[in-house]
């Protein structure tokens, strides 16, 4: 397998988040798609370091996985300390910081 | 060769299923099912691609671990159903923005010119995404990083303990003024559940008609505030 065949999957996962992202409005879902577009992030890193014969793209994939861990673990401290306060699950209502 | 391929195309379409799914379907608990599915496949295309150790890690962090807390927050959240495609000029313009970036990526794969783009990647000894190889390259080249990803880890588990805190974290606030703000009183207190009900102009537009919006399920879970207290938070007014 060519390794623009990898290229061009990982560009069309990361699509399909970015286009999730963009219409969803549970912040579950938006958390979800991230997680998407990183993963086809870390496809792409995957597919150049077997491409290059490099080890450096792996380790950047693991630290890209660390990363999305942590982003994770923040989005849903933020959903459920939204869920306890009442307010509503929805991106579109939740938008005191907009002035 | 010839299994190689078919293993390839077997996981992409498990892993553009398993994409669709979770921007597709409307209860984000099968979402999350999805997304382990489109993990796990992702995971046979990184075995492909030799890097033995990324799959495993992403079976067994992604897979396992990150999915089962996402499982955790939806069973306590609850599921809310969605309208898929959002509405108004967001929805239209949401799947137009995902096409023109494929295209736009695309035409940046093809015209990038790379000479190996097309070859099956350069030669590599046996054992190349081994656990042995990619730690050996994680803690001699790569050791702050690797130490940096740790206190970020130690910084995002605080955070989360911080913000999820029952009583004294954001909760801290006075609980009926944000709420309110919200356009909704806080559950269980009845002064300010008829304030909000007679006294405020309603809740915000967008609140009673959107299909996310889980207040209706709870108030018929609970109609009779006075009889079935909610456990107040510090500094309740009840």
């Amino acid at each position: 397998m060519g390794i623009a065949w990898f290229l061009a999957l990982s560009a069309f996962i990361f699509c399909i988040g970015a286009g999730g992202v963009i219409t969803r409005r549970n912040p579950l879902v938006i958390l979800l798609c991230l997680e998407l577009m990183l993963n086809a992030g870390n496809l792409a890193l995957l597919s150049f370091s077997r491409m290059v014969g490099n080890r450096d793209g792996q380790v950047f994939a693991l630290i890209v996985m660390v990363v999305a861990a942590c982003e994770v673990v923040v989005g849903l401290g933020l959903i459920v300390a939204m869920y306890r306060r009442r307010l509503p699950i929805d991106v579109d209502e939740v938008s005191e910081l907009r002035g | 060769m010839l299994l190689e391929q078919i293993l390839f195309f077997v996981a992409a379409a498990g892993a553009i299923g398993g994409a669709l799914g979770v921007v597709l379907l409307r209860n984000p608990f099968f979402s999350v099912l999805a997304l382990v599915g489109h993990l796990i496949s992702l995971a046979l295309l990184f075995l492909l691609l030799r890097a033995e150790f990324i799959a495993a890690a992403q079976l067994v962090v992604y897979a396992g671990a990150v999915m089962v807390l996402y499982v955790f927050v939806v069973a306590y959240v609850g599921g809310i159903e969605e309208a898929v495609g959002g509405e108004g000029a967001i929805g239209r313009l949401g799947p137009l923005f995902a096409g023109a970036l494929l295209i736009e990526l695309c035409i940046a794969i093809v015209g990038s010119a790379l000479p190996a783009i097309d070859s099956r990647g350069a030669h590599v000894p046996a054992g190349f995404g081994s656990p042995g190889a990619i730690g050996k390259v994680l803690l001699e080249r790569f050791l702050v990083p690797f130490e940096a990803a740790s206190f970020l880890l130690l910084v995002a588990a605080v955070g989360a303990v911080v913000l999820a805190r029952r009583r004294r974290g954001l909760e801290d606030a006075p609980d009926d003024e944000l709420p309110e703000r919200a356009g909704r009183a806080p559950l269980g207190d009845p002064s300010g559940r008829e304030r909000a009900d007679g006294g405020d102009e309603g809740p915000p537009a967008g609140t009673a008609e959107g299909p996310g919006d889980p207040t209706p399920e709870r108030d018929a879970e609970r109609p009779d505030p006075v009889r079935d207290p909610e456990p107040q938070p510090a500094g309740g007014t009840a």
